[in-house]
């Protein structure tokens, strides 16, 4: 059992707990360039009246290949927030495990949540610690969104390489098909959407992103995948079930067929 | 010169043990009942804010008594074991048994090694999948660890507690139930309301995180009804 005594204690941070104690991931600092990981491409997150929707495609590719058509990139961070991630699917995906744990961690140290801009804060230090790894092509790149408890709204972050974090206050786009997917909702966007308008622009940003940008995976009728869209408000995370986004996206073919 | 006076072992460890169970038994009680979706934690506390009882990991809970930067310290331990060891290997490797034997250890350790033993006494319940994979490990200030089958009481005047819920205890309790005869069981003769109790529960119900605190105003109606 890691035991510290009071000057060296790595207090409620995990991941400073895993270097004490040696059991950290040795991170990439050489080799190759250009390894063939699987990516993972776009998300995008939007403000609306009562929080933020989160949703981003299920594609991973290697290359020109598809790689996995059931990836998961918005997920959970904890019950007020989420986090999507583009890029280097390994790295990314052990960067939003590690940070999942982290928010527990520190919830259950301190006996108390960490703020939604603590939150932010300790993901963007996360990503720092990726840059020698980004060098060499491992970029992850997330959106962070989460509903503020203090101030009563929804919240939105955008990241670079760096770990440089801005706070959007509309809507944010990440990956490969971010281009498209954040023309389409800056055209259509209203501020005092409801959650209904929210979550079919980004289900129709994903829809065109996926249309001019190979890397990105459209909605996938035959096997039953579509993206994975969420809402946190004050109630917390919720995903939208299947059945749902159906509807939403069944609702985009008919529009799009009049065109 | 001076020679230290010869002292014999059995008499250190009687003197140890006599001053860990004096500090013990000046702090507040705290019982662990079973019920029917899980394990009720209830501790006479008045503090709002200094827990006696608090979440280990998604199905695990810890309680404790005593001194509270001693048990606080030990609760944190805790903490960074399970998850470090979720983050190595699953989830589901993380279990009450093994933390059990990792602070019986540290208390055995500090007992016959350093000065002053550890005032506490600690309690690491694991709610199960079903109701009879619910555990119950009491571990004492000298590395004792007992495994407990429907309840566990922790503290000073363990003795009378027990006895008291010993006679009302059944298997199958409500909640309410269980938190009614966890505040009797503590109260004995005096009168204890909602705010001097801490109660928490492992609820088999409740997701992942099994955990969770219930505030004043649900103890309350818990025990009104």
């Amino acid at each position: 059992m890691p035991m510290f005594s009071p000057g060296d204690d790595p207090g409620s941070s995990f991941p400073d707990l895993l270097r004490r104690t040696g059991v950290a991931a040795a991170s990439a600092n050489s080799g190759s360039h250009d390894l063939d990981v699987p990516h993972a491409t776009t998300c995008v997150a939007l403000r609306f009246t009562d929080g933020v929707v989160m949703a981003g495609d299920r594609r991973a590719t290697s290359g020109n290949l598809i790689s996995h058509r059931g990836m998961e990139k918005v997920v959970q961070a904890d019950r007020y927030s989420g986090v999507a991630i583009a890029g280097a699917a390994g790295p990314a995906m052990e960067m939003i495990k590690l940070f999942q744990l982290q928010l527990e961690h520190y919830e259950k140290v301190e006996g108390k949540a960490l703020s939604l801009e603590g939150k932010a804060n300790q993901l963007s230090m996360m990503v720092r610690g990726n840059l020698a790894a980004a060098m060499q092509g491992m970029v992850v790149v997330p959106i962070f969104a989460g509903f503020d408890l203090r101030r009563g709204t929804g919240r939105l972050w955008t990241y670079d390489v760096t770990g440089g974090r801005y706070e959007e206050q509309e809507y944010v786009a990440t990956g490969s098909g971010s281009l498209h997917a954040s023309t389409v909702i800056k055209v259509a966007y209203r501020p005092g959407f409801d959650r209904e308008a929210a979550v079919r622009l980004a289900c129709r940003s994903l829809w065109e992103a996926a249309d001019a940008d190979s890397a990105t995976g459209g909605p996938d009728a035959l096997r039953g995948i579509y993206p994975v869209v969420a809402t946190i408000t004050s109630s917390g995370w919720q995903r939208l079930p299947d059945s749902e986004l159906a509807t939403v996206f069944e609702s985009i073919v008919d529009e799009v067929r009049v065109r | 010169m001076t020679m230290p006076y010869y002292v014999a072992p059995e008499q250190v460890m009687k003197d140890r043990a006599d001053y860990a169970r004096k500090g013990i038994a000046r702090g507040r009680a705290m019982v662990a009942v079973r019920y029917d979706d899980g394990i009720a934690l209830v501790a006479e506390n008045t503090s709002s804010t200094l827990r006696k009882i608090s979440e280990i990991y998604d199905r695990i809970a810890f309680g404790g008594v005593g001194r509270y930067n001693e048990f606080d310290q030990l609760r944190v331990a805790g903490v960074r074991a399970a998850d470090l060891k979720g983050y190595q290997y699953s989830r589901d490797d993380v279990d009450a048994r093994s933390l059990a034997n990792q602070y019986a250890q540290i208390l055995g350790q500090v007992f016959t090694h350093e000065m002053k033993p550890l005032e506490v006494e600690i309690l690491v319940a694991e709610v199960g999948y079903e109701a009879d994979g619910d555990q119950l490990f009491h571990i004492l200030y000298d590395g004792t660890v007992m495994d407990e089958r429907a309840f566990s009481v922790l503290g000073g005047d363990a003795e009378a507690i027990t006895a008291r819920i010993k006679d009302r205890f059944a298997p199958g309790l409500t909640l309410a139930q269980a938190v009614g005869l966890a505040r009797a069981a503590l109260a004995g003769d005096r009168t204890l309301d909602a705010a001097g109790l801490e109660v928490a529960v492992l609820e088999r119900s409740n997701g992942r995180r099994c955990f969770r605190r219930l505030s004043d105003a649900e103890v309350g109606a818990l025990l009104g009804a």
